[in-house]
């Protein structure tokens, strides 16, 4: 898969107030396809990772099963067991994941046999390096309950990459690049220096402007991530205690 | 697709997570508490120059239906103007899309931290009975609380005692309300001819909960609202709630509010607790003055109405009330009898 992959607000799954689980059990087939390439977008960076700490494979054999375990979803129709009442859709997927590398061989000879992946570019190159920088440290989940927070917040990383995403081309849709860049300098970057005096100063413009920009952005992201989130959850309650568990409310 | 470091996750929670006050007049000052739909931020009101509490909601619900939890609560705050109930200053949304209001800046103690400092049962029962007092006024609205427990009652430095948290709130209505005119939200809402047990032709309607959504606090919740009988709740829900937190009043412990825990409390008030906490609807006090009026007399020194007296008990509770003149008068007497003795000898 290449870059060109990349799901695109163009073939995003449609901004229905409609989840995912519903939509893979459609009986439209480009519905399901484009429901089933949401859900590998937001899913298979935190699969890859976790089969590489958690399973400790190597970097290819992880690949290997990722991929895998998305054909596994279609082939073995796994979603449509998938109950909301009884599960977070991301434990279900979780538990899945470590049943499907138990039988690895099984997986093996159906990666072996081909399939049709959905549309979306999986840059295991990109997830490599992330595990391999200062972001976490392997030797520190170790235990099942911190492997369970490691997936989780790798699903959360996924799921605000997906939306910072969304953002950017609703900015550029809308002409408002500038906002996504003071958006990027302030609150992604990450850099304690960074002030509101300060952007204006580089950008030249009021630091009212500033304001305004950052409110509004933050508003859209939020909208975003909610909206991506609601489509991957089974179920309303679910989607109020994975927003709680994703924005950290729970534990604030 | 760009790396986000565990900074701008954190950075990016905050953005999420802090309400967009602007084009309002509010200045956010900092979070104080969050509840079971939203949070309450300490916030500066600019045109009147003073602090309010800001309650938001954290996640939107695809249907609408919290939000109309939250206004619908900012509603029957509004109406409630007691003393021992917060009173309501603004409602609406914000730029972001979510429904708040504002409401009085509490600056006190929850129950649960403030009763350490209160030593005496007495002065714990007189709390009590301002609680009784706010919930009782409510009935008489026709708001039942249903969320009735430690945390949410606030103490403040002069003893000021507050209910807070109204968002499992129950509305009920008369027969008389459903004849009247739906576009009044007076009429509709808050007409309640009698929310007392046993009164014939009363509807009930509630757009906080449906039939079967347990809403509430185990311990605190009573049975037929822990079993989801929304369709079933009248003040004698609250009136069991009432009974836990009188228990844990006296006891000081959250574990010891449920019936059936060994500790020792006096005989009069352990029958006001069991009677507010009993399981059969029927078998509680029928209103919330009627529990209070017990407490009341228990702290007067009176028979209570939960309690049937043994002679003993009525003996013993006599010569507490009257301890003083019982005592002066056995001084006088003896004093009589050393002074025929000395006067005999």
């Amino acid at each position: 898969m290449s870059q060109e992959d990349l799901p695109s607000a163009g073939d995003r799954f449609p901004p229905t107030r409609r989840s995912v689980i519903e939509a893979v059990r459609s009986i439209d087939a480009e519905e399901r396809e484009l429901a089933l390439a949401a859900l590998c977008a937001a899913y298979w960076k935190p699969i890859y990772k976790y089969i590489r700490l958690r399973w400790k494979r190597p970097a290819e054999e992880a690949q290997d099963l990722t991929q895998g375990f998305f054909l596994e979803l279609l082939e073995r129709e796994l979603l449509e067991k998938f109950e909301p009442a009884k599960s977070r859709l991301r434990t279900y997927l979780r538990v899945c994941v470590d049943s499907m590398v138990m039988n690895a061989e099984k997986a093996a000879k159906r990666q072996k046999r081909g399939g049709n992946l959905p549309h979306v570019a999986l840059d295991f190159a990109g997830a490599e390096e992330e595990l391999g920088g200062a972001v976490m440290d392997p030797a520190a989940i170790a235990s099942p309950d911190s492997l369970e927070q490691f997936f989780e917040k790798e699903w959360v990383r996924s799921l605000f990459a997906l939306a910072v995403e969304d953002l950017r081309e609703l900015c550029a849709a809308r002409e408002r690049e500038r906002t996504f860049l003071l958006f990027e300098a302030y609150d992604l970057e990450g850099n304690e220096k960074v002030s509101y005096d300060q952007l204006a100063k580089d950008y030249g413009i009021p630091i009212t402007d500033v304001t305004n920009a950052l409110a509004w952005a933050r508003r859209e992201f939020r909208k975003i991530a909610l909206e991506r989130l609601r489509e991957l959850c089974g179920s309303e309650e679910e989607f109020q205690r994975e927003a709680r568990a994703a924005f950290g409310w729970d534990s604030k | 697709m760009k790396f986000l470091s565990d900074r701008a996750l954190e950075r990016l929670r905050d953005a999420a997570e802090l309400p967009d006050l602007s084009g309002t007049r509010y200045r956010l000052l900092e979070r104080v508490a969050r509840g079971g739909m939203g949070v309450v931020y300490a916030a500066e009101d600019e045109n009147l120059q003073r602090r309010v509490a800001l309650k938001v909601l954290d996640v939107p619900g695809s249907d609408g239906e919290l939000a109309s939890r939250l206004v619908l609560e900012a509603r029957v705050l509004a109406r409630l103007e007691h003393p021992g109930i917060v009173p309501v200053h603004d409602v609406g949304t914000l730029g972001d899309g979510r429904v708040f209001y504002t409401m009085k800046f509490v600056e006190g103690q929850r129950l649960d931290r403030y009763i350490g400092t209160l030593e005496s049962v007495p002065d714990r029962l007189r709390i009590f009975l301002r609680i009784c007092d706010a919930v009782g006024f409510a009935h008489a609205r026709g708001v039942l609380h249903r969320d009735l427990k430690p945390a949410n009652i606030m103490v403040g430095p002069f003893g000021e005692v507050l209910v807070m948290d109204w968002g499992l709130a129950k509305i009920l209505r008369g027969k008389a309300a459903a004849d009247s005119n739906p576009g009044d939200p007076d009429a509709t809402i808050f007409k309640k001819d009698n929310l007392h047990p046993g009164h014939d032709g009363d509807t009930e309607i509630s757009v906080i909960t449906g039939h079967g959504t347990v809403l509430g606090t185990p311990g605190y919740m009573s049975p037929e609202q822990a079993r989801g009988d929304v369709e079933h709740l009248d003040a004698r829900s609250d009136i069991f709630s009432l009974g836990a937190l009188l228990r844990f009043l006296l006891s000081n412990d959250p574990g010891k509010a449920h019936a059936g825990k060994k500790y020792r409390l006096e005989k009069s008030l352990e029958a006001i607790c069991s009677k507010a906490t009993a399981t059969a609807l029927e078998n509680r006090y029928p209103t919330v003055q009627e529990m209070a009026l017990d407490v009341s007399r228990y702290l007067d020194g009176l028979a209570v109405g939960a309690h049937r007296e043994s002679f003993l008990e009525k003996t013993a509770r006599f010569y507490r009330r009257y301890r003083f003149f019982i005592l002066l008068i056995a001084a006088y007497l003896v004093m009589r009898v050393l002074i025929l003795l000395f006067l005999h000898r």
